[in-house]
C-alpha cells in the first residue's frame, strides 16, 4: 500500500487550517524543523486526547496536557508499558527488553537493583570527577573560532561521564555514543533516518559482546561502584547476563538514558541562552541561579519528547473512551507549555518559579532513574562555563534530530568569547 | 495550626505551624524548609518529599499507602520508617511531630 503517499504532511499544512482529526504529531520531519508548537497549541485547546486514526504507526491517542499526561502516568496498571514506550511496534529482529518497557514487579526489581549507583549519595562522590573532566574540555575549546557545540562539548562530556559511570574503556568512549545514536535513532523506532538495519543490528550486536565481556570481568571481581558491576552482583539481577535481551535492553536504556538526553540540554541551554539574551546577562549577574536554570532548561528542551503506553483496559481520559489495545502518546513537549499549569510557558525564564514541577522526567513509576545525575552534570558545566567564558555564542542555525522522541540536535556552530 | 519541627541531614531544625488539612508536605515548602522538592506537586507521583518518622510517630500514623509505596520502594535511602510528607495530613493529633529528611531527595 502507499498508504504514506495519500497522508497529508504536517510540514505543508498551516496547523489552525487542517480538519483536528487529520492532525498527526507522530511525523518526525515536525520535530527536524521545530514545527510542531502550532499543532500541539491547538491540540491542548480544543482536543487534548486527540485521536489520530492513521499515521506511520497506524492509530494512536494524543495527550497534550500537563494534568492529562499525570494521570496516564500514575494508572500504569490501566496505560502499560508492555511491550514497549515507542509509538512504533517492538522489532522482532532486534529484540532488547529494558525495565522501562515492564510493568510490576519485574520493573520494580530490576529497577531497584541499578538505581543506588545514581543515587545522590554516589554522585557526590562522582561530582569532582565530572567537573575536572568538564574544566578539561572546556579548556581545549578551540576560542574565538567556529566549532561544533554538540561534538566538541555536549557530546564529548556525555561520552566522558557514561565511561565513568560503567567504567568503561576510556579511549573507547565514543562508541557507547554511537550505540546509542544508532538506537534512538533508528527509523523504526522514532522516525530517525540514518542508519541501515544492518548497520544499527551490527553495532547493537557489537554492543552486547563488549558488554557481556565487560560483565564477566566485573562478576568474578569484587563488587564496584559502576553499573555493570552493581547489575553483575545484585541478587535480583546477576543472572541478567544470561538473558541478551534484557542485558542488552538495560544497557541500551541506561547509554540513551546518560546520553542523549544530558547531551541535547547542554545543547538547548546554549540554545536557549543566545534566543534570551537577557536570561543570559542574569545568569552572569547571579551565577546562584545555575540549579534553578537547570530546572528550566530540561523543561525548555525536553529531551524526550514522548512517551507512549498501550491500554489494558477500557477506561475514560478527560472526557474520551479509550479502549483495551490502544496506543496513547504522552507528549511531554506539549505538557510542558501548557499554560494552565505553567504560567507564560513559551518563554524561558532561568529564575522561574517552581521550576523543577514539569514533565521532562516522567512521573510515577517509570520517572527518570538519573534525573539526579542529569541535573548535577548540568549544574557543572555550567558552573565550570560561566568560568570561563563571557559568552558562548551561536553563530549559524541548529540542525535538529529527525525524531518524535528523542528532541534533540546534530549540531550547534558556536563561537566562545572568553571572560574578560 | 499544628506545630511540626523538620530536621536538615546536617541537624538543622525548622519548626513551623502547619495549618491542618494541608499536607505536611505543604506545610514544608510553605514555610521553605529546605530539602523538600515536591517535584510532581504533591499528586503521589515522585518521591522527593521523602521525610523520616521516628518509630512511635510511624506506628502511631501507619505505613504508606499502595500508591505511596511504590514511589518509595526504589529510593536508596528508604528507612522502614520512611513515608512521603504529601501523603500526611496535618490535624491536632499530628502537634509535636518531629520529621528527619533524608541526605538526599531522589
Amino acid at each position: 500500500m502507499l498508504d504514506s503517499v495519500k497522508r497529508l504532511r504536517m510540514l505543508d499544512v498551516d496547523p489552525y487550517a487542517v480538519p483536528l482529526d487529520k492532525i498527526d504529531v507522530s511525523q518526525a520531519e515536525l520535530y527536524e524543523h521545530d514545527a510542531q508548537w502550532g499543532f500541539f497549541e491547538r491540540l491542548r485547546r480544543e482536543a487534548p486526547v486527540h485521536y489520530c486514526a492513521e499515521s506511520e504507526y497506524g492509530p494512536y491517542w494524543s495527550v497534550t496536557k500537563f494534568n492529562d499526561i499525570m494521570h496516564v502516568e500514575k494508572n500504569h496498571h490501566i496505560f502499560s508499558s508492555e511491550p514497549t514506550i515507542t509509538i512504533s511496534e517492538p522489532q522482532e529482529e532486534l529484540p532488547f527488553q529494558s525495565f522501562i518497557q515492564r510493568d510490576p514487579p519485574i520493573h520494580d526489581e530490576q529497577r531497584a537493583a541499578v538505581q543506588p549507583v545514581v543515587a545522590p549519595m554516589n554522585l557526590a562522590k562522582l561530582e569532582p570527577i565530572i567537573r575536572e573532566r568538564a574544566g578539561r574540555i572546556l579548556d581545549e575549546l578551540p576560542v574565538g573560532e567556529t566549532f561544533d557545540l554538540v561534538d566538541r562539548l555536549s557530546i564529548e562530556l556525555t561520552a566522558q561521564m557514561l565511561a565513568t559511570l560503567f567504567d568503561f574503556p576510556f579511549e573507547q568512549r565514543r562508541k557507547l555514543t554511537w550505540w546509542s545514536d544508532i538506537a534512538a535513532g533508528a527509523p523504526q523506532l522514532a522516525g530517525g533516518d540514518f542508519v541501515s538495519e544492518e548497520v544499527r543490528a551490527e553495532g547493537l550486536q557489537e554492543c552486547l559482546q563488549t558488554f557481556t565481556a565487560l560483565w564477566h570481568e566485573r562478576a568474578s571481581g569484587p563488587p564496584g561502584n559502576d553499573l555493570i558491576s552493581m547489575l553483575a552482583h545484585a541478587e535480583k539481577t546477576r543472572d541478567m547476563v544470561s538473558s541478551p535481551v534484557d542485558y542488552l535492553g538495560n544497557l541500551i536504556l541506561l547509554i540513551i538514558g546518560g546520553n542523549d538526553t544530558t547531551r541535547n540540554s547542554i545543547t538547548g541551554g546554549v540554545l536557549a541562552l543566545n534566543q534570551n539574551p537577557a536570561e543570559y546577562d542574569k545568569l552572569r549577574g547571579n551565577p546562584t541561579l545555575i540549579p534553578n536554570m537547570v530546572s528550566e532548561i530540561i523543561r525548555w528542551q525536553t529531551p524526550v519528547s514522548s512517551m507512549s503506553r498501550r491500554v489494558r483496559e477500557d477506561t475514560d481520559l478527560n472526557g474520551k473512551r479509550i479502549r483495551k489495545g490502544d496506543k496513547v502518546v504522552m507528549w511531554y513537549l506539549s505538557g510542558n507549555r501548557d499554560e494552565e499549569v505553567i504560567d507564560d510557558a513559551m518563554s524561558f525564564k532561568i529564575d522561574r518559579g517552581n521550576a523543577r514541577h514539569h514533565l521532562s522526567f516522567g512521573f510515577g513509576i517509570h520517572r527518570c532513574m538519573g534525573n539526579r545525575l542529569a541535573e548535577m552534570q548540568l549544574r557543572v558545566v555550567w558552573e565550570e562555563i560561566l568560568k570561563r567564558f563571557h559568552a558562548v555564542e551561536v553563530v549559524g542555525p541548529a540542525v535538529r534530530n529527525r525524531s518524535n522522541m528523542i528532541r534533540g540536535y546534530r549540531s550547534l556552530p558556536v563561537r566562545a568569547h572568553r571572560a574578560h | 495550626m499544628t506545630t511540626i519541627t523538620f530536621i536538615e541531614a546536617d541537624g538543622t531544625r525548622h519548626e513551623v505551624q502547619a495549618r491542618n488539612d494541608r499536607s505536611l508536605m505543604q506545610a514544608a515548602v510553605q514555610n521553605a524548609v529546605p530539602g523538600i522538592d515536591a517535584d510532581c506537586g504533591g499528586k503521589c507521583l515522585c518521591a522527593t518529599c521523602h521525610v523520616i518518622l521516628n518509630p512511635d510517630w510511624y506506628a502511631r500514623l501507619g505505613g504508606p499507602n499502595p500508591e505511596e509505596a511504590e514511589m518509595l520502594n526504589p529510593t536508596p535511602e528508604r528507612t522502614p520508617t520512611s513515608r512521603l510528607s504529601c501523603q500526611i495530613k496535618v490535624s491536632d493529633a499530628l502537634e509535636g511531630l518531629v520529621v528527619q529528611l533524608p541526605a538526599f531527595q531522589m
